[in-house]
């Protein structure tokens, strides 16, 4: 067991200190427990004055090993760990899983599971888009924004939990389609949604968007180039603020998406703003592409007949689709048994949170809370 | 007509016939005293609870509703749990300064109220640089915090400080010279005889705009000086956790919790009387009907009642704006508040030579 000074020794390390010492710099452990990191987080910021020089991300808080752990579970079972990476996206990541091991036994998905998972995934990027636009007012000390958020989230956390029987970690999808059909009141609910979201939206704009100080806070800081967005593997809003087209829906389509009609949002300012309006624009679509599938969900089943025991064949396997925050992948290697030889997941947050020492080098300490609210990190993803 | 006047003539004459007069001026010293002590506990009790409602009500919930009728004592509860908690006071702190610091913060909060008019010939003390002592008395307010965030031996503590310090310096200007534009007009320091002098109308309606620009200016300025959200940068919350008051703990730390809500009281009551008239009624022109039926109402009403609402208008501030940055919170002051309060300060003695207010 580590004692707690051996840990933080080993993190501001001796010759930081000597250095900081020296240059007058200030070095602050933020996190693993601090209210701005959402999570157990840990940054070791160095500080000229409130000038930030150097942000350290320290991983490995809340690691649970989950790759390692679906190495020992069936086909169908590891999905539903995967609800806990990204927990404020479930229903994408079991998606993602699905549809790998859906590749790997050329499973052929019928139409209704299909439109059900994308109208699921849709739902899901936007109460997920909502609990950020919430927590991101927070981090700029505005604390109204988090409950209007919270209320239309809520809605559809209502929706979820009458069709999936829970409200966070749903695990709905499984191989082969849903685990059991829509709620009869789901049609009707959505469009209430529909209808109460059209009107709150409103709201938001007029809270926060609009804002002078908010303005002021987000334009010009985390800058973030788009040939930097590519370099640091950044997806999602994070790099469609900065103008790079990376939507996963577009560009590699999956189930229905290619028969729908939605736009990439694209931002090219590259800043904080740039990304808090892709996040903002996303939800719209969203609504966009279920307005479009919510009165047109095809008849049939909603599940493949699938084998008992699923086995995939010897090979790997390689899915990605759109989350929330970005780009998620899934690698499978099966040598043909029941259990996967190794997965890996390529998870979005990751990625991102790589690009936060580059946005954040000469700014203020305030705005590197702003900067990491509109990455848009999900701790639990990072580490997994 | 009940007053508070007259329950304190009631007292003194009481006293005076009863003691000799050394005797007399002691209780009645320790009357004050204790009045002072009880009225800073109740306004820390009540400015929380509304606070909270305000905020509840801003956040479409209900807020605490469990402790008394609507919730009404949840701060007594409070107040009750942070009294039994344990002080503690970190290893590497100065001792001495670290405890130093929230009475300092209190002390600052009590001295203020010494020159506020309550209600209408109700004074603790009628002192003849009424203004000035509340402007020299509150800026002591910023030693409090820094030598808090400068012992605790936190560096997040450290850099609230220093914040704070920065933010209640430059704020003060803007302030000082708000108020001063309505010591110009009255030509007076003693807040009795500017109370007095709005008797025909308050300031905000016979200064024109001038006094409109300066009243906009206090209340911006004195949010600042308050460290309330949007300016609440020493104790940005999800920057420094808790800024300068990270490291305390217990009655320590509800000292300055409440010190916080007294000093936004205070400079509200301050913004009342310099420019909302105090503690005198509402009165127009020459309506004679209409002001005799102002005059019914009880002045202390008429003081708490503009008091109550610039506190609200704050709490509005804080449930709705994010938080300045540190560089545009000084921006703003010494880039556009201090300009604009200097420029309205001429035309406000230009308008106080000519003589052209109402």
């Amino acid at each position: 067991m580590y004692r707690e000074n051996e840990i933080m020794d080993g993190i501001a390390d001796e010759k930081a200190r000597r250095e900081a010492d020296e240059t007058g710099d200030l070095i602050i452990n933020m996190g693993p427990q601090h209210p701005a990191t959402h999570g157990v987080l840990h940054l070791v910021v160095t500080l000229n004055g409130e000038t930030i020089k150097k942000v350290e991300p320290h991983l490995g808080y809340i690691h649970r090993s989950i790759e390692k752990m679906c190495e020992s579970l069936t086909y169908r079972q590891f999905i539903y760990v995967t609800s806990r990476m990204d927990y404020l996206s479930a229903h994408i990541n079991n998606h993602a899983c699905a549809l790998c091991v859906e590749k790997g036994l050329q499973l052929e998905i019928p139409e209704r599971a299909q439109v059900i998972r994308v109208l699921m995934d849709e739902l899901t990027r936007i109460a997920s888009h909502e609990l950020w636009w919430g927590a991101m007012a927070m981090d700029l000390g505005a604390f109204t924004p988090f409950f209007h958020a919270f209320r239309e989230r809520e809605t559809i956390n209502d929706i979820m939990e009458e069709t999936c029987g829970a409200r966070l970690t749903m695990n709905y999808m499984v191989p082969g389609g849903v685990m059991a059909d829509i709620h009869p009141n789901f049609q009707k609910r959505v469009k209430d949604f529909l209808i109460l979201y059209k009107r709150k939206i409103k709201e938001y704009d007029e809270l926060v968007t609009g804002n002078i100080i908010f303005q002021n806070r987000m334009k010009g800081v985390g800058y973030l180039s788009a040939e930097d967005a590519i370099s640091y593997g950044c997806t999602g809003p994070t790099a469609r603020g900065s103008g790079v087209s990376c939507d996963i829906r577009k560009l590699y389509p999956y189930e229905v998406y290619n028969k729908l009609s939605f736009d990439e949002i694209l931002e090219t300012e590259g800043d904080s703003f740039a990304r808090y309006m892709v996040r903002l624009r996303e939800m719209n679509e969203s609504i966009k592409i279920i307005e479009q599938l919510i009165d047109n969900i095809p008849e049939g089943d909603f599940q493949a007949k699938t084998k008992a025991v699923l086995k995939l064949p010897k090979g790997e396997f390689y899915t990605r689709v759109e989350t929330a925050r970005g780009e998620l992948g899934v690698y499978i290697v099966s040598e043909g048994g029941m259990t996967p030889y190794r997965i890996k997941f390529r998870s979005p947050g990751f990625s991102n949170l790589s690009a936060l020492d580059h946005m954040a080098r000469g700014s203020k300490l305030g705005d590197l809370v702003a900067m990491m609210g509109t990455l848009d990190l999900v701790i639990p993803d990072i580490d997994r | 007509m009940w007053s508070f006047h007259n329950i304190a003539n009631f007292v003194n004459d009481w006293l005076s016939q009863t003691f000799n007069p050394t005797l007399v001026t002691i209780i009645e010293m320790v009357i004050v005293g204790v009045c002072v002590i009880g009225l800073f506990a109740v306004l820390g009790l009540v400015l929380v609870i509304m606070e909270r409602k305000v905020s509840a009500w801003i956040q479409i919930r209900l807020g605490p509703n469990r402790v008394g009728p609507k919730g009404m004592f949840q701060s007594l509860a409070d107040t009750l749990k942070l009294l039994v908690k344990e002080g503690m006071t970190p290893s590497g702190a100065d001792k001495f300064l670290f405890n130093l610091a929230p009475y300092i913060a209190m002390m600052v909060a009590m001295l203020l109220m010494a020159p506020l008019a309550f209600a209408k010939n109700f004074q603790m003390w009628d002192m003849n640089i009424g203004v000035l002592y509340i402007t020299a008395i509150s800026s002591v307010s910023v030693i409090s915090v820094l030598i808090a965030g400068w012992s605790s031996n936190n560096k997040y503590s450290l850099m609230g400080a220093m914040r704070a310090g920065a933010q209640i310096v430059s704020y003060e200007l803007s302030a000082g010279l708000s108020i001063l534009s309505v010591i110009v007009l009255t030509g007076s320091l003693n807040i009795n005889k500017i109370v007095l002098s709005q008797a025909d109308g308050w300031w905000i309606f016979k200064g024109h705009i001038p006094v409109i620009i300066a009243f906009v200016i206090f209340i911006i300025a004195v949010t600042a000086e308050t460290n309330r959200a949007p300016f609440d940068l020493a104790e940005a919350e999800s920057e420094l956790t808790a800024g300068f008051h990270t490291e305390y703990s217990g009655m320590k730390f509800a000292l300055f919790f409440l010190a916080e809500y007294v000093n936004v009281f205070i400079v509200c009551a301050i913004g009342a009387t310099l420019f909302l008239g105090g503690w005198m009624p509402f009165h127009i022109g020459n309506w004679q009907g209409f002001n005799h039926v102002m005059d019914f109402i009880p002045s202390s009403i008429w003081f708490f009642g503009k008091t109550f609402f610039l506190i609200f208008l704050i709490m509005w501030f804080r449930w709705t704006f994010p938080r300045l940055r540190i560089d545009q919170l000084l921006n703003l002051e010494w880039k556009y508040l201090l300009p604009i309060s200097m420029f309205n300060i001429l035309l406000i003695t230009a308008m106080a030579i000519g003589g052209w207010y109402f």
